[in-house]
This record gives structure tokens, C-alpha cells and sequence, in this order.
């Protein structure tokens, strides 16, 4: 058995990462409220632009961009959202699971992918897959620009016909306990997404069909921009349910070492006063 | 109230924000600049690099935009922008740096041809920053 010493010293351990899975929890729960802000505020532009889209096209009938060509699927472009750091439970082995089994369902095909956050681009790098670009370390500070970047780059080639479909899979923020992994078809974009029916007759500058070429990739880079917001709000609360389970298990752990601790010390004081009371009786008898 | 105005509101894909009400709006359209004027009919229009002029009853606001749309609806005026900046919070010492980075990679396109250099972008980028400097210099007027 573990000396009292040796138990004393794994306490105080166990104790001292409790302090710090707390503190990373408090830091991932603020940071997370502030992802939850950001996601939201992006909503009011992200709708109306889908509302403008779904205006211009109940108006007007075929539409010609580039983005919406249908090719049958030979090369297919896969993005892969993950965070930049670790610590967050499952998060990552999820989205890179997710996305490996995409893989596999699409062996026909010839695949390239697209990896956001330093986790996906090691874990693809590593394996020999056909990595295109890699966006590591965003999330620090994360911009719009960064999914303008690479939104711009996935309408080119694809306009460019170097791939004829684009898929991004993500963590969707469901709620602070519940993150949802999603595979959503960027590109070729759906115009049947954006049926409606009643609508305002506007007066259109330059004309409906321009405005319509013009808000189609603001809407991708609005997908785009959304899938990073909610991962990263996801990180956040994944990583902040993963400390509040360390914290609980180092607080279980610590009371069943504090018990071992107490036994041992009963222990020790029971044989001590047995000693002494069989010393004194030999030296009565004797 | 009895005089119209317009109420104005501004979204970009980190922010929306509510500017007020106001008499009148100016802004860039792709087919040139143009103004609303409360109780202008329902209108969609697409906008390029420039300023956009606010009408407040206490003051004027201008805001540097690097395109985007506008809506009127109704005597409401929706700006959906990818970046806007208002005149004030504009970094004077900054937009003279992109135009100088800009200058600088146009020059090397055309003196040594580097074909790294990507014309468009940064062409781009420097209208844009040339705007954003414009716009904050209405401020110092």
C-alpha cells in the first residue's frame, strides 16, 4: 500500500489540475457566450441576402451562374472544419470521423480537401490525403475575411470546373450540451432552396438577373462564414462540458484518495498503540 | 411626426446596426451614385467601392463601403454590407499603408512583370483604400 506521504502528495496533484480544468472552463463558457454574440449578429445580413435571393428568383426564371451548374460528380471537394486547439472532448474525432466517412462513400470519385483548424490539417497532412489548403490557427482571431478567402478560392475552382462539387462538414451549435455534426452541400448552390411565394415588386438597378449573379456568392460566403461561426461556438461549449467533467472527476477522485488517506492514517495509529500496548504488558510479565 | 423620413439600417456579416431616421441617403450604385429620398418606391440595387451619405437631422454621417446592396422598402432603407466603416472610425495611417502596399505590387507588375502579382485583387484593394481614405477626410473638413 501507498504510503501516507505518497497519497498526501497525489491529492495535492489532483488538486491543482482541478484548479485548472475549472479556470479553462470558466474561459471556454465566456468565450462561448461571446461566439453565441457573433453567431447571432450575423443573422440579420445572412437572412436578408437569402430573402433578396428568394425575391429576385420567384421573379425571374432560368438563371445562368456558374454556381449553380449541376456536373455529374467525378471531383469532389471536401472542406473540414475543426478548432485549432485541443481539450474539447470528442469534438475533433468527430467532425474527422464524420468526414473520412464521406470519403468513403465517394471513393469513385477523385477527392481534395479543404482543411480548416490546425487539428484537420495535421491529422490529413499526416495520412497522404490530397490536402489543397489548409487554413490553421484562424480561430484565434477569427475574421470574415478568412471565409471570404476561402469561399473565393472554392467558386473558382469550381467555376474553373476543376471540381464539379463542393461539401463542408462542421459542428452545427444546437445548443451549449449538443453539437451536431452536419455534411452540407456547398456547391453546385440549390436554387430550390430559395422558392417562396409572396414578394414585393421592386424596382431593380442594374437588373434582376445582375443582382442575382451578384448575391449568389454572397450567400456562399455567408455559408461559409456560418459554418466557422457555429464551430467555433461549438469548440467552446465542447471544450467547456469536457472541463466540467474533469473537474467533477478530479473531485470524486479526490475524495476517494482522501478516504484511502484517513484509513491508512487509522491504520497506522491503530498498529502504533497495538506496539505500545504489547510492549507494556511484556514488560509487566517480565 | 409629420415630415417623412427614412429609417435607415445598416447589416454586415458581423453587425447590424440601426443608424435612424433620416432625410436623405446617397450611396454608390454599380450604375452610378444616386439618393432616396423618403417615399421612394420599392427598389433593389447593387453597389460598388465608395461613400455612403447619411442624412441625421443633427448631423451628417459617412460611411466607406467596399459594395454591397440597398433596399428600400416602404421608407425603410436596408444596407447589406460586406465591411462598412464609419467616416470616424477609419485608420487614416492604415488605408495610406494598403494604398502604398497596393502601389507597390502594381509597380512590380508592370516594372520587373512579376506574374505572382494578382492585378484584380490589387486593384482592388487599392480602390478600396483610396475610398476609405477619401471618406475619412470628409471627417477633417
Amino acid at each position: 500500500m501507498a504510503t501516507l506521504r505518497e497519497i498526501k502528495q497525489r491529492i495535492k496533484g489532483i488538486k491543482n489540475t482541478q484548479q485548472i480544468t475549472k479556470a479553462m472552463k470558466m474561459v471556454a463558457a465566456a468565450k462561448m457566450r461571446r461566439a453565441q454574440e457573433r453567431m447571432f449578429s450575423a443573422r440579420p445580413y445572412a437572412s436578408k441576402i437569402q430573402e433578396l435571393i428568394q425575391n429576385l428568383a420567384a421573379n425571374s426564371n432560368e438563371t445562368e451562374s456558374p454556381l449553380l451548374a449541376v456536373r455529374p460528380v467525378e471531383r469532389l471537394r471536401l472542406v473540414v472544419v475543426t478548432s485549432d486547439r485541443g481539450l474539447c472532448g470528442s469534438f475533433n474525432s468527430n467532425v474527422i470521423k464524420r468526414a473520412l466517412l464521406e470519403i468513403r462513400n465517394n471513393q469513385d470519385k477523385e477527392i481534395s480537401l479543404v482543411t480548416v483548424g490546425k487539428k484537420a490539417g495535421e491529422f490529413f497532412r499526416k495520412r497522404d490525403f490530397n490536402v489543397i489548403a489548409s487554413y490553421d490557427g484562424i480561430f484565434n482571431n477569427l475574421q470574415y475575411a478568412h471565409a471570404d478567402n476561402l469561399a473565393q478560392a472554392i467558386m473558382k475552382d469550381f467555376s474553373d470546373e476543376n471540381v464539379d462539387a463542393v461539401q463542408i462538414v462542421f459542428n452545427e451549435f444546437k445548443s451549449v450540451a449538443r453539437q451536431e455534426i452536419v455534411a452540407d452541400t456547398l456547391l453546385p448552390l440549390d436554387m430550390s432552396e430559395f422558392e417562396s411565394e409572396g414578394t414585393v415588386d421592386y424596382l431593380y438597378e442594374p437588373s434582376e438577373e445582375a443582382l442575382l449573379l451578384a448575391l449568389l456568392p454572397r450567400h456562399l460566403k455567408m455559408q461559409v462564414w456560418r459554418a466557422f461561426l457555429e464551430s467555433y461556438a461549438s469548440e467552446q461549449a465542447a471544450r467547456m462540458m469536457a472541463m466540467e467533467n474533469a473537474t467533477e472527476n478530479a473531485t470524486e477522485l479526490i475524495s476517494s484518495l482522501t478516504l484511502v488517506y484517513n484509513k491508512a492514517r487509522q491504520a497506522a495509529i491503530t498498529t502504533e498503540i497495538l506496539e505500545i500496548v504489547g510492549g507494556a504488558e511484556a514488560l509487566k510479565n517480565g | 411626426m409629420t415630415e417623412k423620413s427614412l429609417n435607415i439600417e445598416l447589416a454586415t456579416p458581423n453587425k447590424k446596426i440601426e443608424i435612424g431616421l433620416a432625410s436623405s441617403c446617397s450611396a454608390p450604385g454599380v450604375l452610378g451614385k444616386f439618393q432616396i429620398l423618403p417615399g421612394h418606391t420599392a427598389f433593389i440595387s447593387e453597389l460598388e467601392v465608395g461613400e455612403i451619405k447619411v442624412e441625421l437631422p443633427e448631423k451628417t454621417e459617412y460611411y466607406a463601403v467596399s459594395g454591397g446592396f440597398l433596399e428600400v422598402v416602404q421608407d425603410r432603407v436596408l444596407l447589406l454590407l460586406e465591411s462598412a466603416e464609419s467616416a470616424q472610425d477609419i485608420d487614416i495611417e492604415r488605408a495610406q499603408q494598403a494604398i502604398d502596399r497596393a502601389k507597390d505590387l502594381l509597380d512590380r507588375r508592370k516594372d520587373s512583370g512579376d506574374i505572382d502579382v494578382d492585378v484584380v485583387r490589387a486593384e482592388a484593394a487599392l480602390a478600396r483604400a483610396t475610398n476609405r481614405l477619401q471618406v475619412a477626410r470628409r471627417n477633417s473638413i
